[in-house]
């Protein structure tokens, strides 16, 4: 009743074919960018983007990237951190090296970057397969992690092998460097991930979406009926590099600033990233980004309820957190293997057949 | 130059001693994988948490102290005293069999015929709570944990090999606790090998290994199995926990060492046993080996972690099943 | 008991947490969980306990109360930023981040929010110079005096010439890690010894291979950089192969009471660098004992006072409360502000009288902070551990290091840090 599919007329194949054909989503749709372009700067305080929504819309980009390795192409990989310091690294070359490049030239270079090197790393990905391959790109991350803590022209030679985000203007605003603004960041990061989850969508119902959905499904029936697994599986590895590299990139330059490798973009990083997408939904965009927005809120809220509500000493809540985060991941998976976004189904057919229960 | 040479040698025998410690972890992952096909990335904090739990009976320490002093502002930390160190490892054995029963219960029952990745997920969230569980039960500061097995440098092999190479060779350095390592993996092994060989629920657990649904049909109860082994892992994790806690002492950083035996399972297959043992011991001996001729003397050192994870993802790509891993056949 | 009140509030409804702003508000980053959390448990402890001892025995300090905002980081960056947001508004004076990974995070959001930083003993070692790091200070050393102290050591110990000796530095392999190298590479041309670079990986389980490398080239010395359980198993390991533990000295990071106890009597003589005093041997514990400890309002379980650490974690505060004197004085007023506070951290002049004063006769050197100057002096001394009677001690006075390599090395990467970010350098 709330939800209806029905009673949409489409008289073109253009609009039938539209990213939303269903006028309640297309609603759903422009009103969220409405919350988050206009409602969301108005009211979040410094502490709420610093703390959730920056870090948020960046995760977002990376599990976009994975979600397409993962949910879409069916490629367990655990190398999200490394590929992450990877657009990190070559952001800050490219800023140092090019001081009067444009930041945002700068980001998409370097996931440019990072989608070439994720190319070398999924080459294995031909003969491995499963948790073999997932385990074969925990090698990239301990390689690439090791490579940018070893060799100084990576860090410019820094006594202590930290890289510092130099100040960069966008239509000048500060974003990057000391005297950076939140606001800007916001909306360079909210820009991105609207622009990135729109191409991301697009790939995904396109050609070559179906190609990956059906190598993920069973990648030897694909290849018999004509889908190429080499250029399957490589675009799979590059598309999602080039979504994890912006997001580090974003994450050294705009949100923190400072980096240190095997802190950063540690094997925790890797793992965060494949949490996000399995709370969320393998296989959805949609279900990314409330992967995202999950495994970033939760852990905040419950330490300000915690700690900051309740009183309780920081160690025994942060304890807590963790037994907390834990249990909700076994208690989700339970009731729903999908993920949010399969939660996100099924509620709107409840929708959709309100007040009957067939 | 022979001293060179002989310091390959002992470069050689510590990798192979490392290589045990890295199958010790590898051997609980495997166990838990052949039987339900769960690729149980707790597998490490299970150690951290089998040693504190030891630890804390050992030393008499009042579980949860620190919040119940938090809420009641009361001032308990000990018992007053001490277990023997027989006795704790019994009574951390029994809290491993009631934590397998608990996550059989509590967790495999409701995911049972899911997708693969979700159970792995399902164990990473076992891992998130164990790893909140474990501090807020025993504390987070590091504790000291002694059975009583000798530590320190060999010095009677040390002293009679020191012969061999000349003035600028000093011997075999071996780690007397990894010698007491590689006995005690060794008897793991053989104990396991006889259980599963000759015992009724050895057999069932075999013929679960080998197929769930036929082993259904003749009637083992498949999550008794599952209790069983869950329950064998926790054990080898108690072993994995003390070798490893004896080492470093029992902190947080102990349940990292899971990320150590991932190349070992990839090497082996992630369902062989003598595959577990063997990776172990090409993954010790190669890292070491790396590090001694290449790591350290060109590439400026600390490769090891890195090189395990290449030295199996190469392997792999000749033969993408593992070393003893049951050789993949895909059908349409 | 803090936990039972919160409860009782929470379930009537209250919300305890509002701040009250007139307060001097210090938060804490600290560590109490994770993979560091052995040695964040005892800094955390002391720096909170001796605020609780000023606000008990006298109020606060000059009549304002004091409140410590703690707030969890896990030694992980990101949650350090979050800390920071969350605890800069509620009027915060100066932060300690306890890690140098948070501190390179905050350098440019408290610079530019005018928040000081002091980062004792770690943290971003050319932020000595003040013209270039306004708002951050690394007093009373940082981690380039530590290697020059360990080199000034082992000179010592060899009547002054250590030409052709090979010294070892195993380090934790990350920025923390790599600070000492540099210098190190410095002082090694300028003395003429040899130096063998050996990390180790996070966390530090595993040194096998880095400890028969020792054991093979056999170096003369041995210096570490290391935290955590690194420093565990690296004692463990130097005594495992039977290396002579006196020349083996550590960072003041690796020279607690946790990373050596586990190794027993084998880490007999192991030195380490000191920036204070350890033990308990002060009037001033009586006061803690008595308006902390004795009324049940210790931070943590209360079982790690009089470990170095937490001598450490007090000396921050007793910094922190001597620059809020200072400031308090110039501004003539007792409720500070944030600029305020880092006017008063340029200014500290501190003093043996100072010391006596405060119950800690000898406790650490003198130090004086200028604008030019933000280290301090680098006065560092060398303790060592006595595995019989389980106590630090330390076995030299607290002395200079060669301010000449550092000066210019600091001079150097300050420099470079000013261009890369448009700063011109001047006194505030």
């Amino acid at each position: 009743m709330f939800y209806r599919e029905a009673g949409e007329f489409k008289t073109s194949y253009r609009a039938d074919q539209q990213t939303f054909p269903i006028g309640l989503d297309k609603l759903g749709f422009y009103t969220s960018l409405l919350i988050a372009f206009v409602v969301i700067p108005l009211t979040m305080s410094e502490y709420w983007a610093q703390a959730v929504f920056l870090p948020f819309l960046i995760f977002g980009i990376a599990a976009i990237g994975l979600n397409i390795l993962t949910g879409y192409c069916g490629q367990v990989s655990l190398g999200s951190g490394g590929f992450m310091a990877v657009g990190a690294y070559a952001c800050y070359k490219l800023m140092t090296a090019f001081p009067d490049m444009n930041i945002l030239i700068c980001v998409l270079l370097s996931g440019g970057v990072t989608a070439f090197v994720g190319l070398i790393f999924g080459l294995p990905s031909l003969r491995i397969k499963g948790f073999y391959l997932a385990v074969a790109t925990l090698a990239a991350q301990f390689f690439l992690v090791w490579l940018f803590n070893k060799v100084g022209w990576f860090y410019n030679y820094s006594a202590s092998g930290q890289i510092t985000a130099p100040e960069r203007t966008l239509f000048g605003y500060v974003i990057t460097g000391a005297k950076a603004e939140t606001l800007p960041i916001y909306f360079v990061c909210l820009g991105l991930l609207v622009f990135l989850a729109v191409i991301a969508r697009n790939l995904t119902r396109g050609a070559m979406g179906r190609k990956w959905m059906a190598i993920r499904d069973m990648d030897i029936a694909a290849e018999i009926i004509g889908v190429n697994p080499l250029m399957a599986k490589l675009t799979a590895f590059a598309i999602s590099s080039f979504y994890v590299g912006i997001s580090g990139a974003l994450l050294f330059a705009l949100y923190l600033g400072a980096v240190e490798v095997g802190e950063a973009f540690s094997i925790q990083k890797s793992f965060l990233i494949l949490f996000m997408i399995i709370i969320g939904g393998l296989g959805s965009i949609f279900g990314s980004l409330v992967g995202a927005a999950f495994m970033i809120a939760m852990p905040v809220i419950l330490k300000n309820l915690l700690v900051t509500s309740l009183g309780w000493p920081g160690d025994i809540a942060a304890h807590l957190e963790f037994m907390i985060v834990g249990l909700m991941i076994i208690v989700f998976l339970i009731l729903e293997p999908h993920g949010l976004a399969m939660l996100w189904r099924i509620i709107k057919e409840k929708l959709r057949i309100w007040p009957f229960s067939h | 130059m022979p001293a060179e040479f002989y310091y390959g040698v002992e470069v050689f025998l510590n990798g192979l001693m490392a290589g045990v410690m890295y199958s010790l972890v590898a051997l609980g992952f495997v166990l838990i994988f052949k039987a339900s096909g769960i690729f149980n990335y707790a597998q490490g904090i299970m150690a951290l948490f089998a040693a504190l739990t030891l630890v804390g009976f050992q030393e008499g320490q009042i579980p949860f102290s620190h919040l119940i002093n938090a809420i009641f502002g009361t001032e308990l930390h000990h018992f007053g005293w001490h277990m023997p160190a027989f006795f704790a490892i019994l009574a951390a054995l029994v809290i491993m069999i009631i934590f397998a029963w608990l996550v059989e219960k509590l967790i495999l029952q409701h995911l049972v015929n899911q997708e693969p990745i979700i159970l792995f997920m399902a164990t990473i969230g076992l891992a998130y709570f164990m790893e909140g569980f474990g501090d807020l039960m025993w504390g987070s500061n590091v504790k000291k944990l002694d059975i009583g097995i000798p530590q320190g440098g060999n010095f009677w092999i040390e002293e009679s090999t020191a012969f061999l190479g000349g003035p600028d060779f000093y011997g075999f350095y071996l780690d007397t606790l990894d010698i007491y390592a590689t006995f005690i993996a060794a008897a793991l092994v053989i104990a396991l090998v006889i259980f599963s060989q000759y015992t009724k629920t050895g057999r069932a657990l075999r013929a679960v290994a080998d197929d769930h649904q036929a082993a259904l049909s003749v009637g083992i109860s498949l999550r008794a199995i599952w209790v069983i082994v869950w329950a064998i892992a926790g054990f080898v994790a108690l072993v994995a926990g003390i070798m490893w806690g004896a080492k470093s002492g029992v902190q947080f950083s102990l349940s990292l060492i899971a990320l150590k035996a991932l190349p070992v399972l990839m090497l082996g297959g992630f369902t062989s046993i003598p595959g577990a043992i063997i990776g172990g011991l090409i993954i010790g001996v190669g890292e070491k080996m790396f590090e001694f001729l290449i790591g350290a003397p060109l590439l400026g050192g600390a490769t090891e972690n890195w090189f395990a994870y290449m030295v199996a993802l190469v392997f792999l790509v000749f033969r993408p099943q593992g070393l003893f891993g049951e050789k993949i056949i895909e059908r349409v | 008991m803090k936990l039972r009140n919160a409860l009782i509030a929470a379930f009537t409804g209250v919300c305890v947490a509002t701040p009250v702003l007139a307060d001097l508000v210090f938060p804490a980053l600290t560590y109490r969980t994770g993979a560091y959390a052995v040695s964040g448990i005892p800094q955390a402890d002391g720096y909170s306990d001796y605020f609780t001892m000023l606000n008990e025995r006298d109020g606060g300090i000059g009549g304002e109360p004091i409140k410590v905002v703690e707030c969890e980081t896990q030694y992980n960056t990101e949650k350090g930023v979050e800390c920071y947001e969350k605890t800069k508004g509620l009027g915060a004076l100066v932060y300690q981040p306890m890690s140098t990974g948070i501190t390179y995070q905050l350098i440019p959001k408290a610079s530019a929010d005018g928040i000081p930083i002091h980062s004792m003993g770690y943290g971003r070692t050319s932020a000595a110079n003040g013209k270039v790091f306004p708002y951050v200070f690394n007093y009373p050393a940082n981690y380039w005096n530590g290697a020059s102290a360990v080199v000034n050591h082992i000179l010592e110990l060899n009547g002054g010439n250590i030409k052709g000796k090979k010294i070892a530095l195993v380090y934790h392999n990350s920025g923390y890690g790599k600070e000492p190298i540099r210098t190190l590479e410095e002082l090694s041309a300028k003395h003429g010894f040899d130096l063998t670079l050996l990390p180790v990986d996070h966390p530090g389980q595993e040194q096998k291979s880095q400890w028969l490398q020792i054991r093979r080239e056999r170096p003369d010395y041995v210096t570490m950089w290391g935290w955590g359980v690194m420093n565990q198993v690296a004692i463990q390991e130097a005594a495992n192969i039977r290396y002579p533990m006196e020349n083996f000295i550590g960072i003041w990071w690796s020279g607690s009471e946790n990373d050596v106890i586990p190794a027993g009597d084998a880490a007999d003589g192991y030195k380490a660098l000191a920036l204070h005093a350890p033990g308990m041997d002060f009037p001033l514990f009586d006061d803690m004992k008595k308006h902390v400890y004795d009324k049940g309002m210790a931070a943590g379980a209360g079982d790690q006072i009089g470990t170095i650490l937490y001598n450490r974690g007090m000396f921050q505060a007793i910094l922190a409360a001597e620059a809020v004197k200072v400031a308090q004085k110039m501004s003539g007023k007792a409720d500070i502000t944030a600029a305020e506070m880092r006017v008063g951290m340029e200014n500290l002049k501190v003093d043996q009288a100072m010391f006596s004063n405060l119950g800690l006769p000898n406790f650490a050197p003198n130090l004086s902070v200028s604008c030019d100057n933000h280290g301090g002096a680098g006065l560092v001394a060398v303790q060592q551990w006595d595995a019989k009677a389980k106590t630090w001690s330390l076995v030299s006075d607290f002395k200079p290091t060669d301010m000449d390599v550092i000066n210019k090395l600091i001079t150097e990467d300050s420099s470079a840090y000013a261009k890369e970010n448009n700063i011109t350098p001047k006194c505030l």
